[in-house]
């Protein structure tokens, strides 16, 4: 039969190719359990059901749409379109104001009513997420 | 004035890369002797970035705001430091001190390798050329920092404030030095490929590189996560952002490649690996500033891009890879057929095991950050990857990956036996033992908080054992090591007791849980230079009756109008407690995060540790020449 080298070298590769399968399998499973997608006000209207992933929603936050209490913070978040309400409990990041740009991460009750677990906003006073600008830019 | 020379020393700086490019190809082909000519020309060179440099930096200072850079990212009240440090705050001014950087190091180079041969610094010195002048072009095309603009604006538009601050001021020079580290061990190790070179000696004379910058990237990633500590507010030091992982990407990649680089110089094996490596080190520390850079990534944390920009790095990228590819498949000679001979219980296999691992983090990660990007580019669907990915494919591995770490530097070179190792087990077993007792108690996951620990405690004890076994030898080796134990350990322990309490007060109110009160007294104003601040006083009253006194500011920026946040931590060994506060236009509540952060000090500490195993080892392979 095969001498030993040829053997071990045989067991190795097959090694090596068994771990790939095993770590691309394992990437591509969590990346689609954790991939975050992002969709504006109107893409939620027309949604055809309510699916229980985590999603991001961004626009801007609608003027005197902003109501504080103890324990949790609600407003509006609209692309001029459409709008959907927030309930947010959580840290509310520096540059979060009525009319200017916002993303929510979280998850949708309803058409109309988004549970957010975290706010994102980018530090700095002109800037308008990358998404939010191409919501706008669609209407 | 000052832009005036700065621009024209840029171009100098540019002429002289051909003339250096001259001068070494009739050198390479002609004589047998270096020419010293060369040195002079390359320190010409470095001396006219550097007034370009100096150039910037003056009109900083001087509130030139005829300088396009100038009056984009600077303002008169600002404070000096801030102005010096906004040099290099920005796209323009960064990309100088890479060049900076980049002509700086082929210099220093020139003058540390005059024991190598002559073609090999010759073509080490062209190859790095190649980048400096891609940098060159890249600056004088599309980001020049000295643009000027008529008529001449009276105010500038001012430095975002949260980049005002004294870590963020340092955090990209040193991360720099680390990043163009790299283009040195990219070039040399092209050089030596195309001449077959690589041997025991090239290895050692390119470990003083590979360390230097090594060091360099860890602080700087360091600094960088101590800033986000404290200025961003959320009370972490890892978010896996995409402009954090950018630079932990180089950082997997040139872990691995010291690694590898002292079995190269032991056992003259894993040649090919060395050379992948190296070339893989420097293309991420580009790809770094091209995404960060380019606009590309959508990130909390990048404050300057644009997409144009973008489209230059990545050819410029995509040449220099099709050119080491191109070189490592034609010209590169696996010397020593002794890869086969690598048995299977040594140190060699040890680090062989976890370069593997470190590779699988380094193809998470990067997925990770590409994917959302690559799934835009081709289906228009915007995503974004959660930390859970990344924590759900790493931690788990980290088990075996601490267990290899800790058992191989107690093997021999080449070949080795489990004789006299029945230690290994017995520390195993009270690791285990220990965790057990730690996490049984509390309300986590059992069975993979325990295993982690487990592993945690175990490179923690046969690390600490290290220290009395083998006193000074490897030290540099186990004090790294140890620290990485340690940095695990603090962020176990750090994840499992945080605890945090999120909730909106008005002035006067009290917030009351089972554990603690807070009492939010008053607020007070300030007036600084250029912002006002409001400082909040907040009374913490723990369960046993002590109270603990938290001010935490807001801070309102005259230039450009923005409120940060600025926490109010106060630090002992055991635990970081962290408060800040933030308020929401026409509203009567403030919005308050209290957190307990357990050994946090012991993170930046062991990240120090580990940085400190790297320098002394830096030292000893000088002391030893």
């Amino acid at each position: 039969m095969y001498g030993r080298k040829v053997r071990l070298r045989f067991f190795f590769i097959i090694l090596i190719l068994l771990t790939l399968i095993l770590s691309v399998f394992l990437i591509l499973k969590y990346l689609e359990e954790n991939v975050v997608y992002f969709q504006s006000p109107s893409e939620i209207k027309v949604l055809s059901e309510i699916k229980k992933n985590k999603i991001r929603v961004g626009g801007m936050v609608k003027i005197d749409s902003i109501s504080m209490k103890e324990k949790e913070i609600k407003f509006i978040i609209t692309d001029f379109k459409n709008e959907i309400n927030v309930i947010y409990s959580g840290v509310i990041p520096n540059l979060f104001t009525e009319g200017k740009g916002v993303v929510a991460e979280g998850y949708l009750k309803d058409k109309n009513f988004f549970l957010a677990t975290k706010i994102l906003a980018k530090h700095d006073e002109n800037y308008m997420p990358l998404e939010v600008k191409a919501a706008l830019k669609e209407k | 004035m000052a832009s005036l020379i700065g621009l024209y020393s840029l171009i100098f700086g540019l002429c002289f890369s051909f003339l250096i490019i001259l001068f070494s190809v009739k050198n390479y082909r002609h004589k047998n002797t270096f020419d010293n000519k060369i040195i002079y020309l390359t320190f010409l060179q470095l001396f006219f970035v550097v007034l370009s440099f100096l150039g910037l930096i003056a009109s900083f200072v001087n509130s030139d705001f005829s300088n396009e850079t100038v009056f984009n990212h600077s303002h008169t009240t600002k404070p000096l430091f801030y102005k010096i440090s906004g040099t290099w705050g920005n796209h323009e001014g960064s990309l100088l001190l890479w060049l900076l950087v980049l002509t700086l190091f082929i210099f220093l180079f020139l003058l540390k390798s005059k024991k190598q041969a002559k073609q090999y610094r010759i073509l080490t010195l062209l190859f790095q050329q190649i980048i400096i002048i891609g940098f060159f072009i890249f600056i004088i095309k599309t980001s020049n920092p000295f643009n000027y603009i008529f008529p001449v604006p009276n105010e500038g538009l001012g430095l975002n404030p949260i980049l005002q601050d004294p870590a963020l001021a340092i955090h990209p020079p040193i991360l720099y030095l680390g990043y163009v580290g790299s283009s040195i061990i990219f070039s040399s190790t092209l050089a030596a490929t195309t001449l077959n070179y690589i041997s025991k000696d090239w290895a050692k004379h390119i470990k003083l590189w590979v360390l230097g910058s090594w060091i360099f990237l860890t602080l700087g990633i360091l600094l960088g996560s101590i800033w986000a500590y404290y200025e961003l507010g959320w009370g972490g030091f890892w978010f896996w952002d995409p402009v954090e992982n950018v630079s932990l990407m180089p950082w997997l990649a040139l872990t691995t490649l010291l690694h590898c680089i002292l079995i190269l110089e032991k056992r003259l094996v894993l040649t090919s690996w060395v050379v992948v490596l190296s070339i893989s080190t420097f293309t991420l520390s580009m790809c770094g500033t091209f995404l960060v850079r380019s606009g590309i990534l959508n990130s909390v944390h990048t404050f300057a891009n644009d997409p144009e920009r973008g489209i230059f790095i990545l050819i410029f990228l995509f040449c220099l890879i099709f050119l080491s590819l191109f070189i490592f498949f034609f010209f590169h000679k696996v010397k020593n057929k002794d890869t086969d001979n690598i048995f299977w219980l040594s140190k060699e296999t040890s680090i062989l095991i976890n370069n593997w691992f470190m590779m699988y983090f380094l193809t998470v990660v990067l997925i990770g950050t590409v994917y959302p990007i690559f799934l835009e580019v081709i289906s228009s669907e915007k995503i974004s990857v959660g930390p859970p990915f990344y924590n759900k494919l790493i931690v788990p591995f980290l088990i075996p990956f601490l267990l290899v770490m800790a058992i191989g530097p107690n093997l021999k070179w080449i070949k080795s036996d489990l004789k006299n190792k029945i230690y290994l087990l017995i520390f195993l077993i009270i690791s285990f033992l220990l965790s057990v007792l730690i996490i049984k108690k509390l309300n986590v996951n059992f069975l993979i908080n325990t295993i982690l620990v487990t592993s945690a405690f175990y490179l923690f004890f046969i690390t600490s054992r290290d220290f009395f076994i083998k006193k000074l030898r490897n030290l540099s080796q186990n004090i790294a090591h140890f620290g990485f134990s340690l940095l695990i350990l603090s962020i176990l322990f750090n994840n499992i007791f945080s605890t945090e309490i999120i909730t909106n007060l008005k002035i006067g109110e009290t917030f009351e849980n089972e554990k603690f009160k807070i009492n939010f007294e008053n607020i007070e104003q300030k007036d600084e230079q250029n912002f006002k601040a409001i400082i909040g006083k907040f009374n913490i009253e723990n369960l046993d009756g002590n109270v603990e006194i938290l001010r935490p500011e807001l801070r309102i920026y005259n230039q450009p109008n923005i409120v940060t946040s600025e926490a109010a931590i106060k630090t002992n060994l055991l635990k970081d407690r962290f408060m800040t506060m933030n308020i929401i236009q026409n509203q009567d509540y403030f919005n308050i995060r209290y957190q307990i952060k357990p050994f946090m000090i012991w993170i930046w500490f062991s990240v120090l540790l580990i940085g400190l195993g790297g320098t002394m080892s830096l030292f000893k392979i000088r002391y030893e020449d």
